[in-house]
């Protein structure tokens, strides 16, 4: 279909789009990710020093020009085990939020647009979502054994009901509209309603949802490591070096801090960016254009 | 054999507190290219109605709990979901009262129609996108192909209809039913969507149901007109029975409390009538409008009243018919 440029301008993608750019709160806290995501991907180019490179000569060094970050009680680079933490706290962290993204989007869905499977999905939820979640994720993850693959499945199981009933409460205002109504008078099936009209209309909070969602699963996996019960030692993970680090607070602050320091940014951009996200596209807020 | 047949239709909802008939006992028919108007008050069981043949209740809490709704000699009412999907569109279209909400925004209105076109029959990509054009000049939208990439929200209030009759015709419906289809528009605008509907049906040889609480638009349209109350039909006519010989004092009321543009109003207000619809789950025994009736007598409130004939084609349900 021939777009012409009018059309393309008012298409909502990109009006939100614009606005967004133009939110301060957003710009900022998407600067803050995007140095922890550069990092995370440029981290075997910034640091070249391998991360679990034991140097008995050059341990609890203070943050210089040879060790920016300084060094551990192992004489590992500080600077190497934060950035190549920051690639597992991306990866778990996105991992999470596309397994959510599927699987609270189904879920929600179905008990949202089927008023039948409603009560048994949305009481299970509620089973779920009555635990703590480190609590739960201890508990997967007790079960399941402690690996990034285990604590990504833990992440998946706590906050998969949160996003599930997110998406059903939008689906049950949606369900609702006069256009559905329209589409259903037309002849659509349910299949092509939820999909066509309801969860593209959907999309706004859930996405608000997500980006608040990897926030709390990068700081639940450094919770997780920081306990022990997350990816093994020496795996570089920030919960894993704070949690070596404690020992040493007074001594060598550093070690915890520049990990804690990156967690705070890191969730810090991720809310920035989730409320300017939610200024914009959730409707409930959203000026009628 | 008429298009469509309904014959002692009742829907029911299921409340907290009981069963209650929103359409009780309800007949008409209606023939190929014919226009009916219904009309009555909020609540008197005009949308129900239609939303029944259209099987867009939700059941449960509705429930046809008695008549039968036939559709060009095929009974609607046992079919399933699946076989009710295939009459909804070619068979049977609807358009609605809200155009401000009635399109996704998130589609283009070029999208929305040749998304309905696509799901009826096998139209390859540029067929769909010709037949939508056609369609788009037919209800009126100037520059047709250009509007096919605008959002809903760059549309008035008027388009906007003009785009949902687009989408209730994509598939040349037999039956077009329009609830209150310019409730929500302005007095010019609104004369120029009934025009419209009626261009169309001549066009597309459609018969239309138009639903109103204003009787100025069934005069407009209409050929013949249901007059609802409470759930009930209380008076059939020929669209001229209603306006110059009406015969149920309800139908009086609301033909006397609709302002004549052409009289200045007698008392600087607007007669109307007094009271309001009963509740459905207690109403009154006999004549449902006997409580708020001028003419009613106690025998009124002994039996429901029978609807007699008056005329030809025109028949009311009042006891005191010759009052």
């Amino acid at each position: 279909m021939p777009a012409d440029e009018e059309g393309l301008w008012h298409r909502p993608s990109v009006l939100a789009l614009r606005r967004l750019l133009h939110h301060r709160l957003f710009v900022s806290g998407l600067v803050l990710f995007a140095i922890i995501v550069v990092a995370a991907i440029l981290a075997p180019v910034l640091a070249p020093i391998n991360p679990d490179k034991i140097d008995m000569n050059a341990t609890f060094l203070p943050p210089s020009l040879r060790h920016l970050f300084g060094t551990d009680n192992f004489g590992r680079s500080l600077f190497s085990r934060v950035m190549w933490g920051a690639r597992l706290s991306m990866l778990i962290g996105g991992a999470t939020v596309a397994i959510n993204a599927v699987a609270g989007t189904v879920i929600g869905a179905l008990a949202g647009y089927y008023r039948r499977i409603d009560n048994i999905v949305m009481r299970a939820n509620d089973a779920l979502m009555a635990f703590p979640p480190v609590l739960l994720a201890i508990a997967v993850t007790a079960t399941l054994g402690p690996s990034i693959i285990d604590v990504i499945i833990a992440l998946g199981v706590v906050y998969t009901p949160r996003t599930a009933r997110i998406v059903r409460s939008s689906v049950i205002v949606l369900r609702e509209m006069e256009y559905v109504q329209a589409a259903v008078a037309a002849g659509a099936g349910d299949w092509h309603v939820l999909r066509r009209h309801i969860l593209p209309n959907a999309l706004a909070p859930l996405i608000v949802q997500l980006s608040f969602l990897f926030a709390y699963a990068v700081l639940t996996e450094a919770t997780l490591s920081f306990l022990g019960v997350g990816a093994v030692p020496p795996t570089p993970t920030w919960g894993n070096i704070m949690a070596e680090g404690r020992e040493y607070l007074t001594t060598a602050p550093w070690i915890i801090a520049i990990p804690g320091a990156a967690l705070m940014i890191t969730v810090l951009g991720l809310n920035m960016l989730g409320d300017g996200l939610r200024d914009v596209l959730d409707p409930r807020l959203r000026i009628q254009q | 054999m008429s298009l469509l047949e309904v014959a002692g239709l009742t829907t029911t909802f299921a409340t907290e507190r009981g069963e209650i008939a929103a359409v009780e006992e309800v007949n008409f028919s209606l023939e190929a290219g014919e226009v009916l108007g219904v009309v009555g008050e909020s609540g008197s069981g005009k949308s129900v109605t239609a939303l029944t043949v259209m099987g867009l209740l939700p059941r449960p809490p509705a429930r046809i709990a008695a008549g039968s709704v036939r559709f060009a000699g095929q009974e609607l009412t046992s079919l399933s979901d699946r076989e009710m999907r295939r009459i909804r569109g070619p068979g049977i279209a609807m358009v609605f009262q809200e155009p401000m909400t009635s399109l996704n925004p998130v589609f283009t209105i070029g999208e929305q129609i040749i998304e309905t076109i696509r799901a009826h029959e096998r139209a390859g990509a540029a067929a769909g996108f010709a037949r939508t054009v056609e369609l788009l000049e037919k209800v009126g939208i100037p520059s047709a192909a250009e509007r096919m990439s605008a959002y809903p929200h760059q549309l008035s209030g008027g388009q906007r209809q003009r785009v949902m009759l687009a989408i209730a015709l994509a598939c040349r419906p037999r039956l077009l039913i329009a609830d209150e289809p310019t409730t929500a528009l302005d007095v010019t605008i609104q004369a120029q969507i009934l025009d419209l509907l009626l261009d169309l049906r001549d066009e597309f040889g459609m018969a239309l149901i138009v639903i109103t609480h204003n009787i100025g638009v069934i005069a407009e349209t209409a050929d013949r007109v249901l007059v609802m109350y409470a759930g009930r039909i209380v008076e059939e006519a020929p669209v001229a029975g209603i306006f110059d010989r009406p015969a149920h004092p309800y139908t009086r009321a609301l033909l006397a409390s609709a302002p004549a543009l052409d009289a200045p109003l007698a008392a600087g207000h607007l007669p109307a009538i007094p009271g309001t619809l009963p509740d459905p789950r207690h109403r009154p025994p006999g004549c449902r409008f006997a409580p708020r009736c001028e003419l009613a007598i106690p025998a009124c409130s002994a039996a429901l009243p029978p609807l007699t004939a008056v005329g030809p084609g025109h028949a009311a349900s009042c006891i005191r018919l010759g009052a």
